[in-house]
């Protein structure tokens, strides 16, 4: 007999060698892609947050090491093209991404280097599973991890249309989609995210959202105190709310964080042809199957009469004299 | 294979199929994930953890090294993942982008794990014993030393200088090494000289 892993607090713990059971279950899943009526779950998890203090990001990209070495993904070396990122954008095996802006605050009148941990945000109302098709691709489990199911997916790419934030990217070799797992694994084993555990600056911390939350605050307050009157959190409610939090010393204008949306919500084109639309279609459908039925029911087979078979035999005697009558093959 | 299928059964068939499928997206099925939600196995349950540190700098953080393969039942022991270690004083289970890819650096296909020797104008390197590797080194060191030392300078003081040869040595090393690393290069007279004891 195993014990249960503990739920997780924190990135900075040492991984468990031991056996332990999982404790992210099937049983702890609150949503899930394509499927109505989900049972409810008979625990609620602690909801969990990774918070991403962008004014403490030196941009070495140990966080994109570790995710590379944890999720065991082979990024292909690309060529230097003059810019910071590395690689040039988000791939099917590179869930996060360093990106980067350099900015001249009209303000201060200064250049300011804005660096950006980019990656899944893990919105509390996820637009990628909404727009997912397939049943069971994409779930969401009670402590807030969006994960996808490879094996249920068929790789449609509807979730990167979802997806408020254009996370998602789509594998070539087994047109599959890929995106951060928030490490689901390791936190099924009570640990932190990999890029949490590794960040060398603590720019990302993980733990419970409420506890982030008030991590957020003393470090708003810090900055507020150094100059950066604008500082605040990034916890768009647009999508719920997000299990990805950032610090930003601009929350007035996230955008400048290399086009963070202002107001991210999902796309109304994936909203009304998932919701209405998608109920007017059923609809059709629904109409045209009875349609078809009644008529199936009540509608009568054309039927020839004998009157009109021995009418019709006149008509081909007088067209092809001398031909047979009993063989009217005109 | 021929199917005798006739227009009217495939049509049968056809409208057969649109029904069940509409019937499921109006959600009179158990539309059921053909796949139940999971996430990943643990790849460290049951691995064998080794401490040990870092060996890109002289920061010298702490890392755990997982493996996989019992060495006790004769088994080969093969790496499967490397990570800080959060009980470790210096970096408290954080590394570096360097540090946080020590794996593959362990398993570069270019990674020395011997000494090698290349000759002078020639362009092939060739695998050598440590023994060999290690008289080599000691020849070189000597003539050099004999062909260059410095007892004493113009006024006639002892300076006892070796200043043709600098000394590099390991970083991420202990106390007693850099104390004996230390010792073994300024007995000899290098001047030129940097290791863990710096830091």
């Amino acid at each position: 007999m195993t014990d249960r892993a503990p739920q997780p607090l924190t990135a900075a713990a040492n991984p468990p060698v031991q056996p332990l059971e999982s404790n992210l279950l099937p049983s702890d899943v609150v949503r899930v892609s394509a499927t109505k009526d989900v049972p409810k779950p008979d625990r609620q998890l602690t909801e969990v947050a990774k918070l991403i203090d962008v004014s403490k990001c030196i941009g070495c990209k140990a966080c994109q090491s570790a995710c590379i070495e944890w999720n065991d993904t082979h990024p292909t070396v690309e060529e230097n093209v003059g810019v910071y990122e590395n690689p040039h954008d988000l791939t099917p095996d590179m869930f996060t991404l360093m990106r980067f802006t350099e900015y001249e605050n009209p303000e201060t009148n200064e250049l300011e280097w804005l660096i950006r941990k980019d990656g899944c945000m893990h919105c509390e109302d996820p637009g990628c599973l909404k727009a997912c098709p397939a049943p069971g691709a994409i779930v969401q489990y009670s402590n807030g991890i969006v994960d996808f199911i490879h094996e249920n997916c068929i790789g449609c790419g509807y979730c990167v249309t979802g997806c408020p934030f254009d996370i998602p990217r789509i594998s070539k070799t087994d047109h599959k989609s890929y995106k951060c797992t928030l490490c689901s694994d390791r936190v099924a084993m009570g640990q932190g995210p990999a890029c949490a555990k590794a960040c060398p600056t603590q720019c990302i911390t993980f733990g419970p959202k409420e506890e982030m939350k008030k991590h957020a605050e003393e470090r708003i307050e810090d900055l507020k105190s150094r100059g950066f009157e604008h500082a605040g959190l990034y916890d768009p409610q647009g999508v719920g709310g997000t299990h990805v939090m950032y610090v930003l010393h601009h929350a007035d204008k996230p955008s400048l964080y290399a086009g963070l949306p202002d107001e991210p919500a999902i796309s109304p084109l994936v909203r009304e042809w998932k919701g209405p639309a998608k109920t007017v279609g059923l609809a059709a459908i629904g109409l045209a199957a009875v349609g078809a039925a009644l008529h199936g029911l009540f509608g009568r087979a054309l039927e020839v009469t004998e009157h009109e078979e021995e009418e019709a035999q006149e008509l081909v005697d007088e067209t092809t004299p001398g031909a047979p009558a009993d063989k009217g093959d005109a | 294979m021929n199917i005798d299928l006739s227009r009217r059964g495939f049509l049968k068939l056809a409208g057969a199929g649109v029904a069940a499928t509409s019937l499921g997206a109006m959600g009179f099925d158990a539309a059921e994930a053909a796949e139940a939600a999971h996430v990943r196995a643990f790849k460290l349950a049951t691995t064998t953890e080794t401490r040990n540190i870092c060996t890109y700098c002289s920061v010298a953080c702490g890392i755990i090294m997982y493996s996989k393969g019992d060495l006790k039942a004769g088994e080969h022991a093969e790496l499967i993942h490397i990570e800080g270690d959060a009980d470790h004083p210096t970096n408290r289970g954080t590394l570096c982008p360097k540090g946080s890819a020590l794996k593959d650096f362990v398993k570069s296909e270019t990674r020395a794990t011997q000494p090698r020797y290349r000759a002078a104008h020639s362009s092939e390197w060739q695998e050598i014993t440590w023994d060999a590797a290690f008289d080599k080194m000691a020849r070189a060191l000597k003539d050099d030393r004999d062909q260059n030392f410095i007892e004493k300078n113009e006024k006639g003081q002892t300076v006892n200088r070796w200043l043709t040869t600098g000394f590099l040595a390991a970083s991420g090393s202990t106390n007693e090494t850099g104390w004996l690393t230390y010792k073994t290069v300024r007995s000899m007279g290098i001047l030129a000289f940097d290791n863990q004891a710096r830091v």
